[in-house]
């Protein structure tokens, strides 16, 4: 097999084969997700300080985030999740119109999720649940309520940010499948893709109950 | 298309397994909640954490592939873990521990503490109250072990 007219468009020059290509950079991309583990998991364990310092304070500040909006909010990643891992199986298959409807539902949850979350913003803006300096509500017993919120506000952002980021990257992935990049031999974005939106699901997972749940 | 045959098959899971993990983490959603409701103590975080963990597995197996893949990139997540592990469980050892070593309990700054050595003339932060009774009190040495 001549190497150098047989070769599909999408095998870099820098590869062996189409399999060396798509390992290396899943492997990235897995290296990429360990660094986010541990990009969250220093704020994990920032929360899990607060918490041992001021139990009582967490156990009434938690209280003042609706459970409602946040279990809402998991439903719909968790829904996310499963649209984008059919619309990277539905490529595997060769589907590719199937592919963009589930790629559009994923881009459609994510955006749900962030006007759910807003509303909550919003919400604590206008009582003043605020992190830092800028908290002037009155009504949490206990030290430095305040603290809570910081915490609050730092996991949420950093994960909405990341929601935002994941829209972003969907988006192109969308018009990429559009103008036909993708087939069932060759979907590796699609999948990177798929698993940096687990990964910001995953993490939500965690954020729920240790914010929403048990304070 | 005479590529194709040099691939190892992708794993091309069915879409009966996603629906069944998708329905699975909608239930344990609901139980994370009720379990919240419950009041339990310490094992309300323990439960909380523990269905959080399954669910997180659940993603990682079936959505991330990691079942189906090659065993690489569970070894790299479970480095990620393990260092996340040794980070919360060291931290973990000081905050819990530090009454042991420590005979001073954190406590709020008092409006008396003295910053300035006032044998060195510096009395910019010495409260008038403070100079004029307890100035014989604390040594150096002394407010040296309160840090």
């Amino acid at each position: 097999m001549n190497h150098t007219d047989s070769h599909p468009a999408y095998l870099a020059h820098h590869f062996v084969d189409v399999s060396q290509q798509r390992d290396s950079a899943k492997l990235g991309m897995w290296i990429f997700i360990m660094t986010e583990i541990l990009l969250f998991g220093g704020l994990f364990t920032a929360y899990t300080i607060f918490r041992i310092l001021n139990p009582d304070m967490f156990h009434n500040a938690h209280k003042h985030l609706d459970i409602t909006l946040g279990t809402v909010n998991t439903i719909v990643l968790i829904t996310s999740s499963v649209t984008i891992a059919l619309a990277i199986r539905s490529m595997q298959v060769g589907k590719r119109k199937v592919t963009l409807v589930f790629l559009f539902c994923t881009l459609a949850l994510a955006a749900a999720f962030l006007v759910i979350k807003y509303f909550e913003y919003s919400h604590k803006f206008h009582l003043g649940q605020l992190p830092g300096k800028y908290y002037t509500y009155t009504g949490i017993a206990g030290n430095n309520p305040h603290i809570f919120f910081s915490i609050y506000f730092t996991m949420t952002g950093l994960h909405a940010l990341h929601i935002i980021a994941g829209m972003i990257v969907i988006s192109l992935m969308i018009y990429r499948t559009f103008r036909n990049q993708f087939s069932a031999e060759y979907y590796t974005p699609l999948e990177l893709t798929g698993l940096y939106w687990h990964l910001v699901d995953v993490i939500w997972i965690y954020l729920f109950p240790l914010l929403y749940l048990i304070g | 298309m005479e590529t194709r045959t040099k691939e190892p098959a992708a794993h091309i899971t069915p879409v009966r397994v996603y629906l069944t993990v998708g329905l699975a983490l909608f239930l344990l959603t609901a139980l994370t909640v009720k379990v919240s409701l419950i009041h339990l103590g310490t094992w309300n975080a323990i439960a909380a954490l523990a269905i959080a963990s399954l669910k997180g597995l659940l993603v990682a197996l079936f959505f991330m592939h990691l079942l189906y893949d090659k065993k690489i990139y569970m070894v790299v997540v479970s480095v990620a873990l393990i260092i996340l592990g040794i980070l919360i469980g060291l931290t973990m050892a000081d905050i819990l521990r530090r009454g042991d070593i420590y005979e001073y309990q954190a406590h709020p700054i008092k409006p008396e503490a003295r910053i300035y050595d006032a044998a060195r003339g510096d009395t910019a932060g010495v409260h008038e109250h403070d100079a004029a009774g307890n100035e014989s009190e604390t040594t150096p040495q002394e407010s040296d072990s309160h840090h």
